[in-house]
């Protein structure tokens, strides 16, 4: 049931993104962007965190998730330092999957080249 | 001199003929319909160079030894050379025949290079003592998607307008030689834009240009469609092509049955998944300097109309929000030399 | 041909996308990665990792297998028919900063490597950060 429940959830993201793609002008880059900033404000507003239990990974996995998380790091981090959590509860929140990101591309960009299509 | 007929058109009043012509694709392109026709196929995309801008510079010096091979000719001993490409600042051009020493012009005209460069060789050989002059052009998928679009490895869709750009270059020398084909008219483009801004989307932006450059020709020499064996488009794609046949009707001109794209003879477009067909200044050079040229020399075409397209935006100004302004060069290939006409 | 006609022709001349085969790709491979991710978080949670790590364990996961894969240069063969399910995922971020890195590598590993590769994952960054800045200062405010 949690499968089930991860996978419909996030799918219908995706496919709300692909309806994007198709049937807008937005680029993937502004996509990608709106998910993100979506997801702060979702987040902000109380409305993401209960989607995310009931998907898990559904919801947590698209990038509105990115978004919820940074918005969820600034809550506790204002709660907890004040005015200086404004500024290091997001980069906090999301440090660990920058950091991945980051390093993975630098090996991999270092170990393999681009392919011909 | 050459005769100025109405406000675009020339008319060579010497004999200037193309001497040679060389060709080289990559492996798409030899897997294509006209790959048996290319002097060369290059399977390795990097053609042994370590980055994609290097590689397309090797494809214009092996198009320019292959031309110059079949003319028995060194390249030293062109006059001049014509040369551009898609690369910021022509670099494929500039890096790729630095080695040759052949007083070298680099012109942008974006994928139109190829007609742009044979309309100038054509007026230069016209109006000076000049005896052979070489144009050349390229374009490589690789180096053109990360000048314009994405990295090679992101994961995006290409939408069902997009083009393919051909890894390929063309070379053609034109010369005096009493043989076919000839050059007989040229005609300067101009800029045409009908506000299209989709990048993806480059034959609906160049139609316009096409459409316009035909109108100018038909009307200053006084002639029609019907009076040519082929008019052949540089990379104007299934898009584009339906849009010029469009435009042209409703100037009065059918092309239909008399029209080719170089866009649409490169690839197999129901096995290649190239979208709407090819593009890139490499494409009309090749197909051009493949299976067309040779078709002229032998008779099997009399009269041809080669335009080939440009899309003459960048990242930039797309960026800015503008739109895409679009451009063709026409010259006018026969291989029966004009009665009056001598070297 | 005005310019008004003109875009209603190209209109109609263009093929429109194949948007009954896209929408259901992009729902069952963004579905299936997200499910992949919910294997992992059970996984965690197994394992006895608490929420937030289990969290982190899956982004972490995705992130390293999408790289992989970009690396490999398959991720961007899959993507042509997943189209925004592999885009909207996590594994979409990782692929944005995974696939400029390799390609301007020729330019060098400081200003081609690695300035490059927020070229596209940049933007990101920079609004989901200013995002939550802004909502952090309405609730610093609100306390006051």
């Amino acid at each position: 049931m949690e499968y089930l429940k991860a996978f419909v959830v996030g799918g219908l993201f995706c496919a709300l993104g692909q309806v994007l793609i198709d049937y807008t002008k937005l680029t993937p880059a502004r996509i990608l962007v709106s998910y993100v900033v979506a997801g702060v404000a979702l987040g902000a507003l109380g409305i993401y965190q209960p989607l995310v239990e009931f998907a898990g990974a559904g919801a947590s996995v698209p990038l509105a998730g990115f978004g919820n998380l940074l918005a969820g790091g600034v809550k506790e981090a204002v709660a907890r330092e004040g005015f200086l959590g404004i500024f290091t509860g997001g980069l906090t929140a999301c440090a660990g999957g920058v950091a991945a990101a980051l390093c993975c591309a630098l090996v991999m960009a270092l170990v393999f080249r681009p392919r011909e299509k | 001199m050459a005769k100025k007929l109405g406000r675009h058109t020339y008319r060579l009043e010497k004999t200037v003929s193309v001497s040679a012509w060389g060709s080289i694709g990559g492996k798409k392109e030899g897997e294509g319909p006209l790959g048996g026709a290319f002097d060369e196929i290059e399977p390795d995309a990097r053609l042994g160079q370590k980055t994609w801008e290097q590689a397309e510079c090797q494809l214009q010096l092996r198009a320019v030894d292959a031309a110059c091979r079949k003319a028995h000719l060194m390249p030293q001993e062109l006059d001049f050379i014509l040369a551009g490409d898609l690369l910021n600042q022509c670099v494929s051009s500039a890096y790729g025949l630095r080695a040759f020493g052949i007083p070298f012009l680099g012109i942008y005209g974006a994928c139109s290079t190829m007609s742009e460069g044979m309309v100038l060789a054509s007026l230069l050989l016209e109006g000076t003592d000049a005896v052979r002059g070489g144009v050349v052009t390229s374009s490589h998928f690789c180096s053109a998607e990360r000048q314009f679009r994405t990295p090679l490895e992101y994961g995006a869709q290409r939408p069902p307008t997009s083009q393919w750009t051909a890894t390929a270059a063309g070379c053609a020398i034109l010369g005096r030689q009493e043989r076919p084909p000839y050059v007989r008219t040229v005609t300067i483009g101009t800029i045409e834009d009908k506000g299209i801004t989709d990048a993806a989307n480059m034959g609906a932006a160049m139609a316009p240009a096409a459409a316009a450059t035909l109108a100018h020709f038909f009307e200053d020499t006084g002639t029609r469609p019907e009076d040519y064996d082929l008019i052949l488009t540089g990379d104007l794609g299934q898009v584009g092509r339906d849009l010029l046949y469009q435009l042209a009707a409703e100037q009065g001109y059918r092309l239909e049955g008399l029209h080719q794209d170089c866009g649409l003879l490169l690839y197999d477009r129901q096995r290649q998944d190239v979208h709407a067909g090819a593009s890139g200044c490499g494409c009309s050079a090749s197909v051009l300097c493949s299976s067309i040229l040779p078709r002229i020399a032998s008779g099997a075409l009399g009269q041809v109309l080669f335009l080939a397209t440009g899309a003459l935006m960048s990242t930039t100004m797309l960026q800015q929000g503008e739109s895409i302004p679009g451009i063709a060069h026409l010259v006018h290939l026969s291989s029966r030399n004009h009665p009056e006409r001598r070297c | 041909m005005t310019d008004q006609e003109y875009a209603k022709r190209n209109q109609l001349a263009s093929a429109p996308t194949k948007s009954w085969k896209n929408i259901p790709l992009a729902f069952l491979s963004g579905g299936a990665i997200c499910t992949a991710g919910e294997l992992i978080r059970q996984a965690a949670l197994a394992a006895g990792l608490e929420e937030k790590t289990a969290a982190l364990a899956v982004s972490l996961s995705l992130i390293a297998a999408a790289s992989l894969l970009t690396g490999l240069g398959l991720y961007d063969k899959i993507a042509k028919h997943a189209g925004a399910g592999t885009l909207v995922p996590i594994t979409g971020f990782s692929n944005a900063m995974t696939s400029p890195a390799m390609e301007f590598k020729s330019e060098g590993i400081i200003l081609g490597l690695g300035a490059k590769m927020f070229v596209i994952a940049g933007p990101v960054i920079v609004y989901g950060i200013a995002a939550s800045v802004v909502y952090g200062l309405i609730l610093w405010l609100a306390r006051l």
